[in-house]
């Protein structure tokens, strides 16, 4: 017997044989590059594995660009479907459900599901069936430099309102202080003010009546109004000089050096602000504070409303059953209160609020569960077609580049074209 | 067809024509032989991709499951009347205007000047040469910190001469000036490179008996240099006009198109309100636009102005 037969014999012996060790493979597939969630991820699938004898749970890492760009294709075909991938929900969502690649789990999940934060479970039902699992939700909110508003005599307890943030800002400005830092060279972050401005004119149904179509769509007067409002502060010249190229990590550093006094950005900014300011530090977190966004008066919005992202895992539809009872193991208690203990995310495991310690991401967690209407990211809501086009109107319409009613009218035009 | 019949109906009388013959039957066993993998290979990966995208081009169609919502000629409308494609495709052609009437003489320039004997040519050339080598999306990275207001070069510019800080690239006016000097500074290198290969291969003696009848420094190079040299330069022209029209790797670092999409391209206008926007049929017929305009151009330009080369 020569090498080749050798080799022959073994490769055939091999395939002949692997059916007998059957492992089931899990691949969940995410964008996340946050070292703190890593850990505990791996953790968890390392518990699994060792739990589940023949069955292997991996994650694996795509930067989150290339997972956009890379995901439609990979769905396509069997051999290169993940079982587990990560979602932002909304119409990204949606298409794919559309398109056949997701499975109803509505059953699967009926068990315990009310373990979870039911407005991030809503998040991932497409037309009422479940079709994925959210494990965290974010919050957007103005985080302020405690030491500039002492500087400029500003309270944060005094800015309720509308008006009081306009004030703010005109004696923020006057102490010769930079009132808001953004990224708007990465558009989306002048997109928060925008989506802010429409649930506290319009309320919890703003979005749902503008996707549907209700009263010119878009081109409502709640979408409007939000863009007038939008331009009234930006005419104030709150934003960092240059704020048009400013990208978002950028952003994050100037936040970081004590240039700006506020950023309105969701929770990641905490992790940000340091390893981007100059001296790779950045503020200490005693010297950050939380502001909720005002109340416009007359608008139907609560102050307590939230905005902010809702990840979770959609179950792709070859996926094998022990996925997700994996996810069932993955949103257990005690992980999730690790994550908060850890202040790696904000879990959507009911109680995990209790468990967390520092007291930014406390009061976070504790926001998101006295919220009394949740809204995802208006650019994930809408799917990134039309979503991008708020992102685009909301600098336009900040600069003065675009008036309310012609960005109004840009967003239904996306819609229209879809 | 009729004529190829006649011949090989004819008598193959002299022994000559033998070999003549046997040729033809090789070159047709290598052409059996050799095309079909080629040919595929070519099917598979330039033919198939093109002609996808063509048809993708006539749907609606997100990119997830298969193209389903046929909508004929309208992703053509939605780009023809769209002001932001309109000024990509316009700076398209301002990058190629600056590029023929700034990049190329200036690189000339400096060939002529280091191409000789001089002390240290080899380092100017190593140092103009090195942005190219240069990966695009590092170069956009860089200059977007130099341009900073802030912090960049520009940013102590202005700090140096008391100016308040200035942002090249949060001015819509402005802005597109920044993606041309990035683009002079990254390529024109690779231009200069090739005139300094042109240069070397021009025969010395011509330009020597060109002095000793009394020819001026620049008689020599507008008379003997510069056609001698034309090879060359049609060649990176062409790159140049190609290169212009494909940019890319600068603008989404660097700018990111904006502010206010007024320093897209073409490609970066298909990324950012195509691929982005999951808008794959829209993204498809942006391409074939791109494609009809690269084809159109390298063809014609091989045609008329190659064809001697």
């Amino acid at each position: 017997m020569n090498f080749r037969q050798f080799a022959f014999a073994a490769g055939c012996l091999a395939a002949l044989s692997a059916p007998a060790y059957a492992e089931t493979h899990i691949t969940v597939l995410h964008v996340s590059d946050n070292a703190a969630q890593k850990a505990i991820w791996d953790q968890i699938a390392k518990d699994y594995n060792g739990e589940h004898k023949g069955v292997t749970v991996e994650f694996k890492y795509l930067e989150n660009e290339a997972f956009k760009a890379k995901l439609p294709t990979m769905l396509q075909a069997d051999e290169s479907r993940p079982d587990l991938f990560y979602s932002w929900g909304g119409g990204v969502m949606q298409a794919q459900d559309k398109a056949g690649f997701l499975k109803d789990i509505t059953k699967d999940v009926a068990s315990w599901e009310s373990d979870l934060s039911p407005t991030a479970v809503d998040a991932f039902k497409v037309d009422g069936k479940v079709v994925g699992v959210p494990f965290e939700v974010g919050e957007v909110v103005f985080y302020y430099n405690k030491k500039l508003f002492e500087k400029a005599g500003v309270k944060a307890e005094d800015i309720k309102s509308w008006d009081d943030l306009l004030a703010a800002v005109k004696t923020l400005k006057a102490a010769g202080i930079t009132p808001f830092v953004v990224g708007a060279g990465d558009k989306w972050p002048m997109h928060f003010y925008y989506s802010y401005l429409v649930m506290r004119i319009g309320g919890e149904d703003a979005l749902a009546d503008a996707k549907a179509g209700k009263d010119g769509g878009f081109k409502n007067a709640t979408f409007v109004e939000a863009g007038k409002r939008l331009h009234e502060l930006a005419a104030l010249e709150p934003f960092q000089p240059g704020y048009l190229s400013t990208s978002h990590a950028q952003s994050a550093g100037i936040f970081g050096d004590g240039k700006a006094a506020m950023d309105l950005m969701g929770q990641w900014l905490l992790g940000m602000q340091g390893p981007n300011a100059t001296n790779g530090k950045g503020l200490a977190p005693e010297d950050i504070g939380i502001l909720s966004f005002p109340v416009i008066e007359g608008g139907k919005g609560k102050a307590t409303d939230t905005l902010g992202g809702i990840n979770g895992w959609l179950v792709s539809k070859s996926a094998p059953p022990e996925a997700v009872d994996f996810l069932k193991f993955f949103s257990q208690e005690k992980y999730a209160k690790e994550a908060a203990a850890k202040a790696a995310y904000i879990p959507v495991v009911k109680g995990s609020e209790s468990a967390f310690t520092d007291p930014l991401f406390k009061r976070l967690a504790d926001d998101l569960s006295k919220t009394t209407y949740h809204q995802n990211y208006f650019d994930q809501d809408l799917g990134p077609s039309v979503g991008r086009v708020i992102n685009d109107v909301s600098v336009a319409v900040a600069a003065g580049q675009t008036t309310p009613e012609a960005a109004a009218a840009a967003i239904q035009e996306a819609a229209d074209q879809q | 067809m009729a004529a190829a019949t006649y011949a090989e109906a004819q008598p193959t009388a002299t022994a000559y024509s033998e070999p003549a013959r046997r040729m033809t039957l090789n070159s047709w066993a290598v052409v059996v032989v050799f095309l079909p993998p080629a040919l595929l290979l070519f099917t598979v990966f330039v033919f198939l991709p093109i002609a996808e995208a063509g048809w993708y081009g006539f749907f609606n169609w997100n990119g997830y499951g298969r193209p389903e919502k046929f909508i004929g000629l309208k992703n053509y409308g939605y780009l023809f009347g769209n002001p932001t494609f309109t000024r990509s495709l316009i700076n398209n052609g301002i990058i190629i205007v600056f590029s023929l009437l700034v990049q190329l003489p200036l690189a000339l320039a400096v060939a002529v000047m280091i191409a000789g004997r001089l002390v240290g040519a080899v380092w100017f050339r190593m140092i103009f040469f090195l942005p190219y080598v240069l990966a695009d999306v590092a170069a956009g990275l860089i200059w977007h910190f130099m341009f900073d207001g802030d912090y960049g070069l520009v940013g102590a510019v202005t700090t140096a001469f008391g100016a308040p800080p200035y942002f090249l690239l949060a001015d819509k006016t402005w802005a597109f000036s920044a993606v041309l000097i990035v683009v002079l500074w990254k390529y024109f290198g690779f231009h200069m490179m090739l005139y300094i290969a042109g240069l070397q291969g021009i025969d010395p003696a011509l330009l020597e008996a060109a002095e000793m009848d009394g020819a001026s420094p620049f008689q020599r190079f507008w008379h003997i240099t510069l056609p001698l040299l034309g090879p060359m330069i049609r060649l990176s022209v062409f790159f140049s006009v190609i290169g212009a029209l494909q940019l890319f790797d600068i603008i989404v670092p660097l700018t990111g198109g904006g502010p206010f999409e007024t320093t897209n391209t073409m490609v970066s206008f298909l990324y950012f309100f195509g691929l982005t926007r999951m808008r794959i049929g829209f993204s498809s017929a942006v391409g074939v636009v791109l494609f009809i305009i690269c084809v159109t151009f390298a063809f014609g330009y091989q045609r008329i102005v190659m064809r001697d080369d």
